[in-house]
């Protein structure tokens, strides 16, 4: 369950991300991190259901 | 370039609605049963598999009001309408732990809708009735929103008017009345094919044209490109975007939408497995913002041809703007075709949901209690009607920023029901008077705060030990009515256990 916590923190965390730099193909920072977060939220979650459905 | 469709565009337009419409007509006859019962129609007979559910919820979730006002705040106030997309990313833990308890309580006991849980859980009607009435006013504006997405589309195509709303409304009206959940379900296939065509096309044509990603950005003013760094003194816009982001997510699956879209589906498994995949809307969703952006590197506030929209609209006219000046015109056509259509989807769903919970737990409880499966169906079938028909009168007849403020109160409103639609899943003891309290204290307090910000934002500062918190109304709200709730909970059963009718 700790790893369905990482996203909340990550994303609360706002003062982490509210930056420019490092950009990625002229995206700044703020904007291409929470992107990525989106498939890392996915692959959490797909992680975590299945440590789910094997305790289930 | 030309400031509306040309006649290809509509042609395409209308051919993608028809499809459409045949098809949600059709949908009656997709697993084909009883649709004269209230959870045939309402449910769609919980069948709905893995694919179905996440089109469904999809459709549920990405609405033409989010594709046309998420870009629009972009456009207009920059970094801080991004927040949908930390949104978006919270609700897929949410959904993963939370949901599958719930739509397993639903399976049990056969419930259609949240206030049938309050219900069954602590047979408590005042309650339960309190939530859903909740329910439905918090969706109306929501409905009527979605409305506003089409017209937007329509103006851009020049088809000024009434009559074409009226037409469309009529036979959305029609399918969601012969089909129920079915129709929604089946059409939310089209329009997602539609929306992941036109953000493909969008974000790939459209950087092309403006010269990169990185000439886009720097289109956007310096200030408003980032949140701003508060002080210790001031959270200032980054705690406004965190407590956005937390309360958006806390409140969207108690949505009577949402809630429906979870509890039709055929199993757990199917909610675990959305949980993984929905992200994919997520991932939409982010380009979808950054088009507010490009709409900004594109200029197209300052065009006299597009005057007209920006006027009626705002800056809910950036993402039409933008298309029409950058998409040849069978394509606006096809885009044009996908927002309208996201727009039917989540008014049919949402339709429903209201009816669902209208029939079921006030009409049925407190009017009818013995009314006919017939009667019931029949019931919900005419609230649809009147919800769509109410939202219609009430888009036509009031200025557009009275559904945008009533929206905002609406979501102060619905988190309210958290305490009892959910943690009551986790903590039995919770009592129903205390959480009746809790959720009159929330809502008075969140509405308190929205009427001292005139009804323009909802976000509302909090002075904390000398400390000026910008925090998003509804959730502040919600952590009173969470305390309240817990804090009488825990006095009634300090009260109750020291007699001997001690509460198990």
């Amino acid at each position: 369950m700790s790893l369905l916590l990482l996203p909340f923190v990550s994303m609360l965390w706002v003062a982490s991300y509210d930056r420019a730099l490092p950009a990625f193909v002229g995206i700044p920072f703020f904007y291409w991190y929470q992107l990525a977060w989106v498939g890392l939220a996915a692959v959490l979650v797909w992680v975590a259901a299945k440590l789910i459905g094997g305790a289930a | 370039m030309s400031t509306h469709a040309g006649l290809l565009a509509s042609l395409i337009f209308v051919s993608l609605f028809v499809a459409v419409t045949v098809l949600g007509f059709w949908a009656s006859r997709w697993h084909r049963a009883d649709l004269g019962q209230l959870h045939e129609w309402g449910l769609g007979g919980r069948r709905f598999g893995t694919l179905i559910t996440w089109f469904l919820l999809g459709g549920d979730l990405y609405t033409a009001y989010t594709f046309i006002a998420v870009p629009a705040l972009m456009f207009g106030a920059g970094a801080v309408g991004f927040f949908a997309v930390p949104y978006t990313i919270l609700i897929f833990p949410i959904l993963l732990l939370v949901y599958p308890r719930l739509w397993s309580e639903a399976h049990q006991n056969g419930y259609l809708t949240a206030s049938d849980f309050v219900r069954g859980r602590f047979h408590a009607p005042v309650l339960a009735a309190a939530i859903a009435v909740t329910g439905i006013i918090a969706t109306l504006p929501y409905i009527a929103l979605q409305i506003v997405g089409i017209e937007v589309v329509l103006a851009g195509l020049g088809l000024n008017g009434e009559w074409p709303l009226f037409l469309a409304f009529a036979v959305l009206a029609g399918y969601t009345w012969t089909s129920g959940l079915r129709a929604p379900a089946m059409i939310a296939i089209i329009k997602d094919a539609l929306i992941y065509i036109t953000i493909l096309a969008a974000v790939i044509i459209i950087p092309a044209k403006l010269g990169g990603y990185a000439a886009i950005f720097a289109a956007v003013p310096k200030t408003k490109l980032l949140l701003g760094t508060g002080s210790a003194a001031n959270w200032g816009g980054q705690s406004a975007y965190a407590t956005l982001a937390l309360g958006s997510a806390a409140a969207l699956f108690l949505y009577p939408h949402a809630i429906t879209g979870v509890l039709s589906s055929s199993s757990q498994k199917v909610i675990e497995r959305n949980a993984a995949i929905l992200p994919a809307y997520s991932l939409a969703l982010g380009l979808i913002a950054l088009l507010g952006y490009m709409a900004l590197a594109a200029g197209v506030g300052h065009m006299t041809g597009f005057a007209y929209g920006f006027r009626r609209f705002g800056a809910n006219f950036a993402v039409p703007a933008l298309f029409l000046k950058s998409f040849p015109d069978w394509f606006v056509g096809v885009a044009f075709a996908a927002i309208a259509i996201g727009a039917l989807v989540p008014a049919a769903i949402m339709s429903i949901a209201c009816a669902n919970l209208f029939t079921r737990n006030l009409w049925k409880e407190f009017i009818d209690p013995s009314c006919s499966a017939l009667k019931e169906a029949r019931v919900a079938k005419w609230t649809s009607l009147s919800v769509k028909v109410g939202a219609l009168a009430f888009i036509l007849a009031l200025p557009h920023t009275y559904a945008i403020q009533l929206q905002l109160l609406g979501g102060i409103w619905i988190i309210q029901t958290l305490p009892a639609v959910v943690l009551a899943l986790y903590s039995p003891r919770l009592n129903p008077i205390a959480l009746f309290v809790g959720w009159a204290s929330g809502l008075s307090a969140g509405t308190m705060m929205a009427w001292s910000l005139h009804f323009k934002s909802a976000i509302y500062t909090l002075h904390i030990g000398g400390i000026r918190v910008p925090c998003y109304a509804a959730l502040s709200a919600l952590l009173l009515n969470i305390a309240v709730s817990y804090g009488l909970s825990l006095l009634w059963h300090r009260g109750n256990d020291a007699s001997p009718e001690a509460a198990t």
